[in-house]
């Protein structure tokens, strides 16, 4: 019984840690058909950047929820400007300046903050459930992704500027008929879409030790996850990363977590050649 | 008009000046370091094969190259001997393309998602041989160690007698004929028919379709005869490094040859092994010191080609160097090129 909630726990964290990774890729792909390959470093920063301010005794809440969406959002807007505005519409030269990005930011912060392991240490203590020993970290960072998604999609439904963005999603042109000029609401959707990244970077910080390298592990998750969600940026990445959780936790409970991994990437080789559309493209085309 | 220079004359002069070069190269130069520049020339000719002409940019090239190492490795434990594993190491690469292929391009999967697809499938192989260490993996006599490797298989030897290994320069000489090879193969293969719905596939695919041509098998037909050029030049660097490692499967290499690719220049044969051999030096160089990061400017160069320079520097070359001939020569090139198939309509 023990061990069926452990299994359960598992995969719910599962799939808000893909949610999460994957929130920031979703909204820059869902808006502006932008593939963002550096995407894994703008987590990788976000994470520098929080463990940067808990060394200089910064409150560690306010360091991953307040300045790493800040810092990398920022870096997101100056990445805008100066290399994806000048590539709208080529969707495979994106992605390969963005690769080209995703090189240059390991080669940065490898320059600065060397290639040794840095971490801090999680803030949340572990509980005891039954036998098991379950880390409480676990649950905030799913308490902070049901939020999340709560939060964007009350953006995307009740806001002004969640109809502008739900226009961009339909076209530049829909976005111009609205009154507004979509170079500059593109402008805003990377820089929040980066900011998002930040946040996840931030809040995954304290789980595991950063590398400069780091980033390659989140944008293969990132990336199939929203790919194989689809359009739709909430329901796509939440049913994309439901089942990719799923299926991840199943395989790695009963083989290991590398044969999880690699079934998880099988599976979504074959859901792309079923659905080129993604999930939402076949199922749900109304949705958000 | 760039079409037709693209897959265009032969230039026998230039051909055998590089071979007379490559040939006497040993006499002058450390042959350990250019042999590693040919095997990666070698590796960045496979994918301009078919992104330059087809059209088709994998995202997961170093799967193929990678594969091709690991079945040398493996084969070569099991045979201890190098003919057979040298060419199962140019087959298996251009089988699983082939599947992967025609997975793709029978489902006509646009170009992202054939990206999205080719890195997952290197992702695949990267995770899974990373994951091998330990007695419980093993393939024949072979073990695949994880992340250390395959160390310590029979190196190539001469046909049919395996106590004659290749290395030092008779190992740069085969480096020079896969690379010469596959070259002519490819010129050869760009000047016939097939090489021509290749461009036209790239140019405007619905209308090759239209025309009667089977779009997806040739673009499987590309796919998998890159992937046994990649295969060959893995088997190569295997051979050449005496180990393999799960690194050959690593985004890194994915994102190195198609660097040297784009650099080189799209669209010809001569640019990416140009590009490889060249951003190859410079990343051996870096690899000596310390104070720049090797990532930081290989990164910088990708952003500023696509930006900057989006033919890559053959092209740009040629067509400064076209702009200062006098015109007529590439129309009457042209010309007499496109003779001999309306003689054979009329």
């Amino acid at each position: 019984m023990d061990y069926a909630g452990v299994v359960a726990l598992e995969i719910v964290y599962m799939i808000a840690f893909l949610a999460l990774i994957s929130a920031g890729l979703a909204v820059v792909f869902g808006m502006m058909r932008v593939i963002n390959l550096a995407h894994g470093e703008f987590v990788m920063l976000g994470g520098y950047t929080t463990i940067a301010c808990v060394k200089a005794d910064v409150d560690v809440y306010i360091a991953m929820l307040v300045i790493a969406p800040l810092v990398v959002g920022a870096m997101g807007l100056v990445v805008e400007r100066l290399i994806i505005r000048w590539l709208y519409g080529r969707i495979i030269d994106t992605m390969l300046a963005t690769w080209g990005l995703s090189l240059l930011l390991v080669g940065l912060v490898t320059l600065i903050f060397g290639t040794s392991a840095v971490s801090v240490p999680a803030p949340i203590p572990g509980y005891q459930l039954g036998s098991y020993q379950m880390g409480g970290y676990n649950l905030f960072i799913i308490g902070i992704t049901v939020l999340l998604l709560i939060f964007m999609w009350a953006v995307l439904r009740f806001t002004r500027a969640g109809l502008i963005a739900r226009g961009a999603m339909q076209g530049p042109e829909v976005v111009s008929a609205l009154g507004y000029d979509p170079s500059r609401i593109y402008m805003i959707t990377f820089t929040a879409g980066a900011a998002l990244s930040g946040l996840a970077g931030g809040v995954l910080a304290p789980l595991t030790g950063l590398l400069p390298s780091s980033g390659g592990a989140y944008i293969a998750k990132a990336f199939i996850t929203v790919i194989t969600g689809g359009a739709a940026v909430i329901l796509g990445t939440l049913s994309s990363a439901a089942i990719f959780g799923v299926i991840n936790q199943l395989v790695s409970f009963a083989s290991t977590p590398v044969i999880g991994e690699i079934a998880m990437l099988a599976l979504a080789i074959v859901l792309l050649r079923l659905m080129p559309q993604g999930i939402t493209g076949r199922f749900f085309r109304s949705g958000t | 008009m760039n079409e037709w220079r693209a897959t265009g004359r032969m230039q026998w002069g230039w051909f055998l000046l590089a071979l007379a070069l490559l040939v006497l190269l040993p006499l002058g130069f450390d042959t350990h370091t250019m042999s590693l520049l040919l095997i990666w020339a070698l590796f960045a000719m496979s994918l301009g094969l078919m992104w330059g002409y087809a059209g088709l940019l994998s995202f997961g090239h170093a799967a193929w190259f990678g594969l091709g190492a690991y079945t040398y490795a493996i084969a070569a434990v099991n045979i201890g001997e190098s003919t057979v594993p040298l060419l199962l190491a140019i087959l298996v690469p251009a089988a699983g393309a082939a599947v992967v292929g025609a997975m793709m391009f029978y489902g006509r999967i646009s170009d992202v998602y054939m990206g999205v697809i080719t890195l997952v499938v290197t992702l695949i192989m990267f995770n899974f041989m990373s994951a091998t260490a330990g007695d419980a993996y093993r393939i024949g006599d072979a073990r695949l160690g994880g992340f250390n490797g395959i160390p310590g298989f029979p190196i190539l030897n001469v046909p049919a007698m395996p106590e004659l290994s290749l290395f030092g320069v008779p190992m740069y000489y085969v480096c020079v004929a896969a690379l010469l090879g596959c070259y002519l193969l490819s010129r050869w293969l760009l000047a016939r028919s097939f090489g021509r719905v290749l461009v036209g596939i790239r140019e405007n695919e619905a209308r090759c379709e239209l025309m009667g041509y089977n779009v997806p098998a040739c673009k499987t037909a590309v796919f998998a005869l890159s992937a046994a050029m990649a295969g060959l030049a893995g088997c190569l660097f295997a051979n050449w490094a005496e180990i393999v490692t799960p690194s050959v499967f690593s985004l890194r290499q994915t994102a190195e040859v198609i660097i040297w690719v784009l650099v080189g220049g799209l669209g010809t044969l001569l640019g990416p092994i140009l590009g490889a051999m060249a951003l190859g030096a410079v990343k051996l160089y870096l690899g000596e010191q310390t104070v720049i990061d090797n990532s930081l400017v290989l990164g910088l160069l990708l952003i500023v080609v696509v930006l900057g320079m989006r033919r890559g520097a053959l092209p740009t070359l040629q067509r400064w160097w076209g702009s200062r001939k006098p015109r007529r020569t590439s129309a009457q090139g042209a010309r007499r090129r496109l003779g001999p198939a309306s003689e054979r309509t009329s």
